[in-house]
Order: structure tokens, then C-alpha cells, then sequence
């Protein structure tokens, strides 16, 4: 049966798509379709190097959004589960992971549609391969927002962080700054209403638009602030805040970065694949957690090194975002410059920047912007040990 | 120098050889004055009178200024005529130049003008060098239109202060119209250019690196 199949398209489908062939300018999309969908028809010669197993970047890419997934069904839970408490009612698990996933299937549909339809263009009109890279981070914007950012800003913040941060720099492969991030980045800076403040975070109408429901009121002193965002306006209480709701994930924030529990089972897998640097992620969360107690020491009331560490999107960015390997460091050595860096920054920016109650984003950024200075120096020092070995 | 054609002396660097985005000169308050349109265009004819006059003045002492002093009297012509701008300013359009603040004074330390009188006026007759100045002044006053164009329009939603957008859209709401705060910042206009530069390398491959 895949036989003929594939004997079908091979023969009458793959000629209109060549040069020369009828469609021969839709060839990159043809082509990301049918390497999506289908083994790759080169096979390796009888002679040279034999490939066991190809690990592309497809297969890659793969992992990572199988590992994105418990964040994101904790999370899409976590988004009806706020909305009830908001509420004051229960309506089940199921109920909730439900309006979860209505308010963030759009998101996913705008975010992939805007990105991909950029990068086909660009790939079809430059007649390359479109490249992997936006499955991954077609996946991470929705995850990364605020659930009630409108669809728009969205569709704009991917158009200008798939232009500005990825195609002018070559594309997949090439960018110097996480396109997620930058995305949440251009959202938080063009639209700052939209993305902190405490009516952003918890949805209280209904699950696709938002709309009011009918003969549904706000409960009494309900309050849609993160944690974060108590830590920045000094109402926070360390002692009495439940880290383990935190851990789990029943807290407000952006959709998929509540649970911590989740995040780390998508880290395992990471790191049993060996996809995701393990020296990147003990480095970010040990730079947070020295820099989380020298601030305790100093201030009673500043969130303990286990909510530091459980909090906001510190946990998100440290598992999935800082060990981007296009956007960090290549060295051993430098990973754990760069990761350190990345904790110790994201803490700081978020203690003592109230404009920023988050300061995961800004600090992966900064690494970002930095790594390439790490590995350029990490490597001059290893050439000048070397050298001096040489004269000894 | 001299043998350049007079036309190419205005109309090049409106475009193919523009001060801002081809010589990369006066980026500083290409990004401080851009916010609103009226002040960038208030900045651009300002900036053009200044170096055409400059020009003009140096090219008439050009056979009598000492070479090493020369930046000396560049100074005092460019000082003067700035001061002279800033005082009309303050009298006609107080508004403006409030907004304007430091950056009419620091017209004198625009890279353009320096670059201007060193490269050409101190080597060219009046006629040219006035040329030389309305056009590189002019091309660093389309730039800044057409930076200031945008970043007021997405970023504020107007243009020269009339309310453009907001009559058109439902601005409350959840999907309700918000204005870009990112073209309010500078960073937007570094952006634009960059746009501007991409554009203009792409259209003339004589510019493009090699």
C-alpha cells in the first residue's frame, strides 16, 4: 500500500514540483511536506559513510515539543482552573482543561499560520528547504503569552520576531536572539498593557472571545495578579505563600510556565535524549538559586530560593529557552558561564527592576546577546593554555 | 570633486549617496527626533538652512582660512548660524522647540555638517557647495519624514497631531486597537532605518558590500 503510494507520488506528484514542472515555485512547500510526512528518499551510497540513524533537525524539534507537552496540558488546565476560581465555581478538571484548550487553540493556529506563512514565502521565494525551526517556536509563543492576549498582537509580534529576529539573520539556524523570545519581548515592550498588570493573566469571560458570561460575577475580592507581580509591588508574603502550588502549577501566569513539576518531566526527556545541554540547565537554576539566597540573606521578606526557582517563567526559560543551542553557547565551558549568567540575571532583573516583574525573558536575551563574547573568550583561553604548553 | 556634475552634487544624496542612511551620519538625532513628525520636519529644514549657509560661508573663505585652524572656523560659522536658527525657533514656534529641546543645539555637532564642510565646502565654489548642502540637507529631512511618518502613526496613532487611527477603530475591549509603544522608543527608529538601508541596498547593488 505505502508502496504504491509512495511509487504514486514519486511519479506523477514530484515531477510537477521540479524545475520545469508546473509548480515548480511551490517546490519548498512541497518539499517541507513531504519530508514532513514521509522518510527521506536519499538513502546512503554503497560505499563511504554508512549513517545509522539521522538525528535532523526535524528529529530533534520533534523532541522538543513532545517534551513541551505536560507544561502545556498542565497548563491549559491551569488557564480553566483560574478561570473558575475567578469565578468562584467548579466545574471538573476536565471542564477546565477544556476551556484551556479553547482559549489556546487560536492562539497556536495564528501563531503558526503568521510564522510558517512568512517562512514558506521566504523559502519558495529564495527556492530553499523551509526550515524546521518554526515548528518548535510556532509551538513556544502561544505558551509563553498571557491567555488574554488578543489573537493580533500575536499575528504582528511573530510577523516582526520571525523578520527582524530570524530571516535578516539567514534563517533557522542563523539567529542571534531566541525568536520566542523575542516575540514576547516585542509584545511586552509595544503593548505593555497587554502582557503584565493583573486582568492579563486569568480569563474570567468565556473561553474564545472573552466575552462576559451571562449570570457569572467576579468573586469578592478576586485578584488576577501573578505572584511575581506581588513580589514587584511589595505585597508578597514568603511565609505564608504555598510553594508546592507553585511546584504544581495552580498559579496565575503566561499559559504554559505555571508548572514547574511539568516543566522538569519535559527536562527529563530533554536530557535523556540528550537534546537540551544538561550543563545549561543545572548552571541557570543554580546561578538563580545563589543568586535567590544572597538577596534572602539580605531581605526577610524576598520569596524563598524554592519560590524563586518555582515562580513566573523562571523554570520555562532555564528547561527550554536557555538551552536553545543556535541561540547559546557552543563550549563546554561557556555553557556554564552562559547558564550561570542567565540565573543569576534573570533573579536580579526580577528583584530589583519593578518595571519587570519577570526577569526570565530579559535575562535568556542578554545570554543570548553575550554567548558569542563567552565562546570567543572560553576558546582564546584554551588556545593561550595551549601555547604555553608549547614553550614549557 | 570638481568635476562632479552639479545635478549629482543636489540630487545624490537624496537618495543613492543620503547622508543618514548611506554614510551612516546624524544617526543620533535621527533616532531623538523622530517621534512626532512635526518636530523631525522642523529639525530637517533646520538642519538644511544651517548647512547650506555653512557651506556657502566656507566655500567664500576657503582660500583664506589657516589649514590648521580650520576646524576652529567651521566651529564659529556653524555655532552662529545655529544659535541664529534656534533663537527664529524660539520666536515662531516655541512649541516645537520646546520639543526639539537640546537637538537644535546640538545641530552643531551633527556628523553631517562637519562631514559636509570638511569633504567639500573647503574645496568647492559657492554655487556647488550650496548645492551640496540643500541636498545632503534635504536627504537627512526625507529620512527623518519618513521615520517620523511611521513611528507616529503606528506608535501614536496620528499624524502631525490630528488623530488618525482612533477614528476608525474600537480601541476598548479585549481584541480592541492598542497603539505600538515599541515606535515610540528609539529603538523603532534604529529599526526603520535598518528598513530604509535594506531597501535602498537591495534596490542600488552598487551600495551592496562586497
Amino acid at each position: 500500500m505505502s508502496n504504491k503510494l509512495n511509487n504514486f507520488i514519486n511519479e506523477k506528484i514530484d515531477p510537477l514540483f521540479q524545475k520545469g514542472g508546473k509548480y515548480e515555485k511551490l517546490w519548498s512547500i512541497y518539499d517541507s511536506f513531504h519530508t514532513f510526512l514521509f522518510v527521506p528518499r536519499e538513502t546512503a551510497g554503497r560505499k563511504g559513510v554508512q549513517v545509522h540513524d539521522s538525528v535532523d533537525s526535524k528529529r530533534v524539534i520533534i523532541m522538543v515539543i513532545i517534551a513541551l507537552m505536560p507544561a502545556l496540558l498542565v497548563g491549559l488546565w491551569n488557564v480553566g482552573y483560574q478561570h473558575d476560581l475567578a469565578l468562584g465555581i467548579n466545574d471538573g478538571w476536565f471542564m477546565q482543561f477544556l476551556y484551556g484548550l479553547v482559549a489556546f487553540l487560536p492562539k497556536v493556529v495564528v501563531s503558526y499560520v503568521v510564522g510558517l506563512g512568512i517562512e514558506m514565502a521566504v523559502a519558495a521565494y529564495k527556492r530553499e528547504e523551509v526550515a524546521e525551526g518554526f515548528l518548535a517556536t510556532g509551538l513556544l509563543i502561544p505558551m509563553i503569552v498571557p491567555v488574554n492576549t488578543p489573537l493580533w498582537m500575536i499575528a504582528v509580534a511573530t510577523a516582526f520576531s520571525v523578520v527582524f529576529a530570524k530571516e535578516i539573520f539567514g534563517g533557522t539556524g542563523m539567529n542571534v536572539f531566541n525568536p520566542a523570545l523575542i516575540t514576547r519581548a516585542f509584545l511586552f515592550f509595544a503593548y505593555p498593557k497587554a502582557m503584565s498588570g493583573d486582568a492579563v493573566f486569568v480569563r474570567t469571560g468565556s473561553a474564545l472571545c472573552n466575552t462576559p458570561i451571562e449570570g457569572t460575577s467576579v468573586v469578592d475580592g478576586f485578584s488576577g495578579a501573578t505572584p511575581l507581580a506581588a513580589v514587584a509591588d511589595g505585597s508578597f508574603d514568603a511565609a505564608s505563600y504555598s510553594t508546592l502550588d507553585a511546584f504544581l502549577g495552580c498559579i496565575p501566569g503566561s499559559i504554559a510556565e505555571t508548572s514547574t513539576l511539568a516543566i522538569l518531566l519535559g527536562a527529563c526527556l530533554l536530557l535523556l535524549t540528550k537534546v537540551a545541554s544538561w550543563r545549561i540547565m543545572l548552571s541557570v537554576f543554580a546561578g538563580g538559586a545563589v543568586m535567590s539566597a544572597i538577596i534572602g540573606a539580605f531581605d526577610a521578606s524576598a520569596p524563598t530560593v524554592a519560590q524563586q526557582l518555582c515562580l513566573g517563567g523562571f523554570a520555562f526559560a532555564a528547561v527550554f529557552m536557555a538551552t536553545d543551542p543556535v541561540t547559546g553557547c557552543r563550549t563546554n565551558t561557556g555553557k556554564f558561564i552562559y547558564g550561570a549568567f542567565i540565573g543569576v540575571m534573570a533573579i536580579i532583573i526580577r528583584m530589583f527592576n519593578t518595571g519587570y516583574p519577570e526577569g526570565a525573558m530579559m535575562a535568556v536575551l542578554l545570554g543570548n546577546a553575550v554567548a558569542p563574547l563567552i565562546d570567543y573568550y572560553v576558546v582564546d583561553a584554551n588556545i593561550n593554555k595551549r601555547a604555553k604548553r608549547v614553550k614549557a | 570633486m570638481a568635476a562632479e556634475k552639479k545635478p549629482g552634487v543636489f540630487t545624490g544624496p537624496l537618495w543613492t549617496n543620503n547622508p543618514v542612511v548611506v554614510q551612516v551620519l546624524g544617526i543620533c538625532s535621527a533616532l531623538a527626533v523622530t517621534t512626532q513628525m512635526k518636530p523631525a520636519l522642523v529639525m530637517g529644514i533646520s538642519l538644511t538652512c544651517v548647512l547650506a549657509f555653512a557651506n556657502v560661508i566656507i566655500s567664500l573663505l576657503r582660500n583664506t582660512i589657516p589649514n590648521r585652524i580650520r576646524i576652529i572656523v567651521q566651529l564659529v560659522v556653524v555655532a552662529a548660524l545655529v544659535i541664529l536658527v534656534n533663537q527664529i525657533l524660539k520666536a515662531y514656534a516655541f512649541e516645537v522647540s520646546k520639543q526639539l529641546s537640546v537637538y537644535v543645539g546640538l545641530i552643531i555637532t551633527n556628523c553631517i555638517l562637519m562631514g559636509r564642510l570638511e569633504a567639500f565646502a573647503l574645496g568647492n565654489k559657492p554655487w556647488p557647495a550650496l548645492l551640496d548642502g540643500l541636498g545632503n540637507g534635504l536627504g537627512y529631512a526625507i529620512i527623518l519624514f519618513v521615520v517620523a511618518t511611521f513611528r507616529e502613526f503606528f506608535g501614536s496613532g496620528t499624524l502631525f497631531g490630528i488623530d488618525v487611527i482612533a477614528r476608525f477603530v474600537n480601541e476598548s475591549g479585549y481584541d480592541g486597537y492598542q497603539n505600538c509603544g515599541i515606535f515610540v522608543m528609539p529603538t523603532s527608529a534604529l529599526i526603520l532605518l535598518g528598513c530604509i538601508i535594506w531597501y535602498l541596498r537591495s534596490k542600488n547593488p552598487e551600495l551592496q558590500d562586497k
